[in-house]
């Protein structure tokens, strides 16, 4: 059955701290910090990019499990920031991973859930036995306007997914989505920042979709909230996922080891990705997973998952990379300054 | 510039060199001979672990106009775990590098051709 063979993720070493953000914009530190439940967000380095971190979480997962990359049939990488307008950030993964040349590749956009895209498309090419492994990838160096609300939160992260049918350590029991035409959040070709509908947009776009994809996964399984061990949902701040939890009736419990928010800040295409990965990091045989991303524009994936015995097993060892937890461990503080340097927000003298 | 690139990639992203199993000796960049065997070495491919030393340094506070905007940065000799050196940069503060630190490889940006050429990806290091 179609399943996550092995996993990774990458978080830059970077972070700033949000009441240093609103201290540079006279802005109330602790009203924005309560507000969004978050406290600090990764800043990349000045030579880390989308695909750099792509790179480092596919290692990651190939780390914790050998797989011939001549197996790997398919790469699919989910961001918003990637490097190139026209020239796939997939193509690089697959160079450094070793898998190129017999592989297909592309890069996937939707705002945040660009990368559990990406995962149903491999859950599909694996199903349909066009190929044995594919490799979807969720990862961002995610832009704010200086000054923007956004800039409080986005942050840079990824992981990795290798699926496959061979002795998963997670099936996915089923995947469904709820996908709609909605301009709560954009980017026009060309600008370098997005844009974004303001504060009332989560209504119409975050709450209608997640709980949308997240019901319908509900009534297609059978299943109720009680049911399961984890869940996790895009988290754009802390407060969206906690709220949408306790509508559809997931407890703060269920949350909390996939909630990385509010030491990370909104990885956009990484977010929900890496809440899985920090969840497999810890997950026991058995356990059952809940998973929806949401990305505007709009629309949210959701995932059921079950861990399965391989996670334990000799063939797997999660310990051979870092978790999530290690990953957001010992960081290195940067003020503003260095952290415009760091985003390249500071224009140079040609 | 761009062509000339683009054909060492395989070395650049993977430190991909060569072994000779006639005598266990490493090689980076990749030799087809070994000097030791000669006729009776055999040369296959290898992909290094990415996993070393650092030999010696030097901190870098001024350069060419590509790598400006990195400086100060530490370029250092690695030497590899399986033997060969190669010079590369160290991803740390001036103050943290130390001859003899246990480094690993990752994957960074190394260069890009302005604000629209090509992005030059390649291998640095990091304390492991
Ligand atoms: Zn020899």
């Amino acid at each position: 059955m179609v399943g996550i063979v092995t996993y990774g993720a990458y978080i830059p070493r970077f972070r700033i701290a949000i009441p240093e953000i609103a201290r540079v914009w006279g802005a109330n530190a602790d009203d924005i910090t309560k507000g969004l439940g978050v406290r600090e967000k990764s800043v990349p380095d000045v030579d880390e990019d989308t695909a750099t971190i792509a790179v480092e979480a596919a290692r990651a997962a190939l780390v914790r499990r050998p797989i011939n990359p001549a197996d790997i049939g398919a790469i699919y990488v989910g961001s918003e920031s990637h490097p190139y307008a026209v020239k796939p950030t997939a193509c690089t993964v697959g160079e450094a991973i070793g898998a190129t040349p017999c592989m297909t590749a592309a890069d996937y956009e939707f705002a945040c859930k660009a990368g559990t895209a990406a995962l149903q498309t491999c859950m599909g090419l694996v199903q349909s036995g066009m190929i044995r492994y594919g490799i979807a990838i969720g990862a961002d160096v995610a832009q704010g306007a200086p000054g923007d609300a956004l800039e409080y939160t986005a942050a840079a992260g990824g992981a990795a997914f290798l699926l496959g049918n061979d002795d998963p350590i997670a099936v996915i029991h089923k995947t469904c989505s709820f996908t709609t035409d909605t301009p709560d959040f954009w980017r026009r070709e060309g600008q370098s920042y997005p844009r974004h509908g303001g504060r009332f947009t989560g209504e119409p776009g975050y709450f209608k979709h997640v709980q949308g994809a997240a019901l319908m996964l509900l009534a297609q399984m059978g299943t109720t909230p009680k049911e399961y061990d984890y869940a996790v949902f895009h988290q754009p701040n802390a407060k969206f996922p906690l709220r949408v939890a306790q509508v559809l009736g997931f407890s703060a419990d269920q949350l909390r080891t996939g909630l990385v928010v509010p030491r990370l800040g909104n990885t956009y295409s990484g977010s929900s990705m890496i809440g899985l990965a920090a969840t497999l990091d810890v997950a026991k045989p058995g356990d059952r997973i809940f998973v929806t991303s949401f990305g505007s524009g709009a629309g949210s994936d959701a995932f059921d998952i079950e861990v399965t015995d391989a996670i334990a097993s000799d063939g797997f060892s999660r310990a051979a990379a870092p978790s999530v937890e290690h990953l957001l461990a010992d960081p290195i503080y940067v003020d503003y300054a260095q952290y415009a340097r760091h985003k390249g927000k500071i224009v140079m003298q040609q | 510039m761009v062509s000339r690139f683009w054909r060492k990639i395989p070395q650049r992203y993977n430190l991909v060199g060569t072994r000779c199993e006639t005598c266990g000796r490493h090689f980076y960049p990749p030799r087809t001979f070994c000097p030791d065997c000669r006729r009776g070495g055999k040369i296959v491919d290898h992909w290094f672990t990415g996993e070393g030393k650092v030999t010696t340094y030097t901190v870098i506070r001024t350069a060419s106009n590509q790598f400006e905007h990195a400086t100060p940065y530490v370029l250092a000799i690695v030497e590899l775990d399986e033997g060969p050196r190669l010079t590369a940069q160290i991803v740390c503060r001036p103050e943290e590098a130390r001859i003899g630190m246990r480094v690993r490889r990752v994957f960074r940006r190394i260069a890009a051709d302005g604000e629209s050429g090509v992005i030059h990806y390649g291998t640095k290091f990091v304390p492991a």
